[in-house]
């Protein structure tokens, strides 16, 4: 049997069917994944997320550290709360995981304390990777924060039913919140980011608090909501799922990925920088697009993809979007794939429309 | 548990057969086949006219999660097909035994309708590959 998270038995009081889940046991659905997914673009759901690694990092090195084993710079959080999201890279330039580093303190303090937010299948490997780069800086500490479950709530009405069941400081917190901001609330963390393309929170609750949260969001109207609708929000949102749409092996400028590189100030040195560099300026072979099938059937991962006189491609992830009502893809593709090219759809080749790798924003469409 | 209505027949992919009394029987997939495909979003079916041997490949049901061939249960000729599934697959889910249905087929070779399985042989199955 594998790991269970605070909510499991809440899980299973709400009818949850459970899969395994890079070892710990999560709700894939509670009945119809369809249905959870319209009601996070409609109103409002909950996810439990308390599989993933909450580590902090503190120290008066924490700022360099993050600095040198990041591709996207923490020097650009000027602002207490402020998030980042960046590829950890290893020396050749693929992703060891993509993650959230939030500042937790007033920025430009000595000592400095962030706060990381890894995948929950690559957990180990991340925490090996993060302690072995701490060998070249003398003063900083990663503390792992088992202890703090985590419940993401989406939806246009999440902020809203979210603040409804808390008391009055943390209702000003949630209102006060900007896009992309957390804050430290008397032992919970709240932060107004997410993993489906609505505005809404994700919260970090010490595990004896979680259940009794969970429910009084469930008595708000906050509707529980498992994997298999937060695959097709983020799919829909165009946002990566590592291990399917970039690993290792895979450079983020082939991952959509290039805008969290931050290439200035040019001094600073961090993982894979140079096979980055290197890679720049060879010219990248292959891009991460967006694919959108305007027949029936449904475009799914590994498949072919097909581009008149370049190489092939292959679909990362693919999916039925419950809101456009046709089947999106997100593929890596020769880097002059045009407008359109085909799949290998069991056997057959059929034409799909290429898009940017964003499908639908705060519940609208966003591509044309 | 999922429901298996005792008045119908079975076979081992998971389609329910119903005998009209004519020749002519209908077919869809059981309640335990919709569970575990998942929200239904594409059902492939074959045209009116078309013919199949038993076991043969006629179409194709498309879940948020899968794609799943539809096996004819039985030989015979497609004398109906459920055009409402265009527009509301969800109909195999919420209705597998009912507005789910998927063909109707008149059979060919009619001894075929006693090998199919009855409630508690599908039963058995369900609970065997569980």
């Amino acid at each position: 049997m594998g790991s269970k998270t605070s909510l499991y038995e809440k899980h299973q009081e709400m009818g949850a069917r459970l899969v395994d889940f890079g070892g710990w046991e999560m709700p894939i659905n509670y009945g119809s994944q369809v249905e959870e997914h319209h009601q996070v673009r409609r109103d409002a759901g909950m996810f439990d997320v308390s599989h993933m690694a909450v580590v902090d990092v503190t120290g008066s090195d924490a700022k360099e550290y993050l600095r040198y084993l990041l591709a996207n710079d923490v020097a650009r959080l000027t602002e207490k709360g402020k998030a980042l999201y960046s590829g950890m890279l290893n020396e050749t330039g693929g992703v060891v995981d993509d993650l959230i580093v939030y500042l937790m303190s007033e920025p430009n303090v000595a000592g400095e304390w962030f706060r990381v937010v890894v995948n929950c299948a690559t957990r180990e490997k991340d925490l090996r990777w993060m302690f072995d780069h701490t060998a070249k800086f003398d003063d900083v500490a990663l503390t792992e924060q088992p202890e703090l479950a985590m419940v993401a709530i989406q939806g246009p009405n999440a902020r809203a039913k979210t603040a409804s069941v808390l008391g009055e400081s943390r209702r000003k917190l949630i209102a006060d919140l900007k896009v992309f901001q957390g804050i430290e609330s008397e032992g919970w963390f709240i932060a107004r980011t997410g993993y489906t393309g609505e505005d809404g929170l994700e919260v970090m609750v010490p595990e004896d608090e979680v259940a009794d949260f969970w429910q009084a969001l469930a008595n708000a109207g906050v509707a529980p909501c498992g994997l298999g609708a937060r695959d097709t929000l983020r799919l829909e949102a165009g946002m990566n799922l590592y291990g399917s749409d970039m690993d290792e092996t895979v450079s983020p400028l082939a991952a959509n990925m290039g805008w969290t590189i931050a290439w200035e100030p040019q001094e600073r040195d961090f993982v894979g920088r140079d096979a980055l560099q290197q890679l720049r300026n060879a010219g990248v072979a292959e891009k991460l697009v967006g694919l959108v099938l305007e027949s029936r059937g449904v475009l799914r991962s590994h498949q072919k993809i097909v581009v008149e006189g370049e190489a092939d491609g292959e679909i990362t992830s693919g999916t039925f979007s419950p809101t456009l009502g046709c089947s999106i893809a997100m593929a890596r593709v020769p880097v002059n794939t045009g407008a359109s090219c085909h799949v290998d759809m069991r056997g057959k080749l059929v034409p799909v429309k290429v898009v940017k790798p964003s499908f639908v924003r705060n519940g609208e469409k966003v591509f044309s | 548990m999922s429901d298996i209505p005792s008045d119908l027949k079975y076979v081992a992919s998971h389609e329910w057969i119903r005998d009209e009394g004519n020749g002519v029987v209908t077919i869809g997939i059981t309640d335990h086949a919709q569970d575990l495909l998942g929200d239904v979003v594409f059902v492939e079916l074959p045209d009116v006219g078309a013919e199949f041997a038993i076991g043969d490949d006629m179409g194709v049901v498309e879940s948020v999660k899968a794609a799943s061939d539809i096996y004819a249960p039985l030989s015979g000729e497609i004398v109906a097909v459920n055009e409402e599934l265009d527009d509301a697959p969800e109909q195999v889910n919420s209705d597998p035994f009912g507005d789910g249905w998927f063909i109707q087929l008149r059979l060919s070779v009619p001894e075929e309708l006693d090998a199919l399985l009855d409630a508690d042989g599908y039963s058995e199955l369900c609970e065997s590959e569980s």
